[in-house]
């Protein structure tokens, strides 16, 4: 790959082209539909800089995963670049100049290198079985510290689960929300998407609270969990 | 973490935001121009309803919302709002 200068973005008065883009995301697009080494070298650059958003992503990541060797970061930022790229040149014609091209770019590296390195680290490990799935929640609600409307939530909670909860829904919700299985890592297991499995996770926390509320809970926002 | 901070979070992770929110299509979609209008200091929010709710929601989701945020941050200048 050929050594490359990853474009800053401009100043507020940065100059627009005709498409209404900048420049600077014009001359990406034109570089990278050209023909020729004109596209080649764009690619190239282009490669360069998603592999520089993997890197940067790693490099975030990688003191929780302490059985991995500087080698096999670097190879999983390439792979991530490289799928980033091929994922960025198939949709290039839906970036829509609603950000800067380069902003657009990195958020594609970022999520590759993200979900490979979730699944990196739960490689080789089961999911937490039926018992373990419920054993957090049975503990937090009946330590002696918790309040008596907190284990009156969480004793409602856990009956609700069981009873309203279809076993895919509870399946995914337990993994995700109690035993912080990352989703991507459920995803992968269950040959879906996490597009998909969250909208399990929002239909089945869509059911809990309106079978809180039934039971006389005053919910309000995320964890602003009220009293009956 | 104390016993009550951990039932609060587990709680939070149970019910999620309540409100309206995006997809995890949608805020992939709309993430790179969200974290420009934050980056800006404009009212990403205002421009993206829905937006907010769905990274309280999905912690995936708001882990690639950190990251591109601080990317964006560490390699701009002066930043402006996008369109």
């Amino acid at each position: 790959m050929v050594g490359v200068t990853i474009p800053q973005m401009d100043a507020p008065s940065a100059p627009q082209s005709r498409s209404g883009l900048d420049e600077e995301s014009q001359a990406w697009l034109d570089a990278l539909r050209s023909d020729g080494n004109e596209r080649e070298e764009a690619t190239a650059r282009l490669y360069e800089l998603l592999l520089r958003a993997s890197r940067f992503e790693v490099s975030r990541r990688k003191g929780a995963m302490p059985h991995l060797r500087g080698d096999d970061f670097d190879d999983l930022a390439h792979q991530a670049a490289s799928d980033a790229l091929m994922a960025i040149l198939d949709k290039l014609d839906d970036f829509r100049g609603d950000s800067r091209f380069t902003t657009w770019a990195y958020k594609f590296a970022l999520l590759e290198a993200a979900v490979k390195l979730r699944r990196r680290a739960w490689q080789g490990r089961e999911l937490p079985v039926e018992p373990e799935r419920w054993s957090r929640m049975a503990d937090l609600g009946s330590s002696p510290s918790a309040g008596t409307e907190q284990r009156e939530l969480l004793e409602q909670l856990q009956e609700s689960i069981q009873a309203e909860l279809s076993p895919h829904q509870r399946e995914v919700l337990l993994a995700v929300a109690v035993n912080g299985v990352p989703i991507d890592v459920m995803a992968e297991r269950l040959n879906s998407t996490r597009g998909a499995l969250y909208k399990t996770v929002h239909d089945a926390r869509k059911k809990l609270r309106a079978g809180l509320e039934r039971a006389g809970f005053e919910l309000e926002g995320r964890e602003e969990v009220g009293t009956k | 973490m104390s016993k009550d901070k951990q039932r609060s979070e587990l709680l939070g992770r149970l019910l999620g935001p309540g409100g309206p929110e995006l997809t995890c299509e949608q805020c992939f979609e709309e993430l790179d121009r969200y974290v420009e209008f934050e980056v800006a200091g404009a009212d990403a929010e205002r421009q993206i309803p829905g937006m907010r709710a769905h990274l309280h929601g999905c912690s995936a989701c708001a882990e690639d919302y950190e990251s591109l945020k601080d990317l964006v941050t560490s390699t701009a200048r002066r930043p402006k709002p996008p369109r």
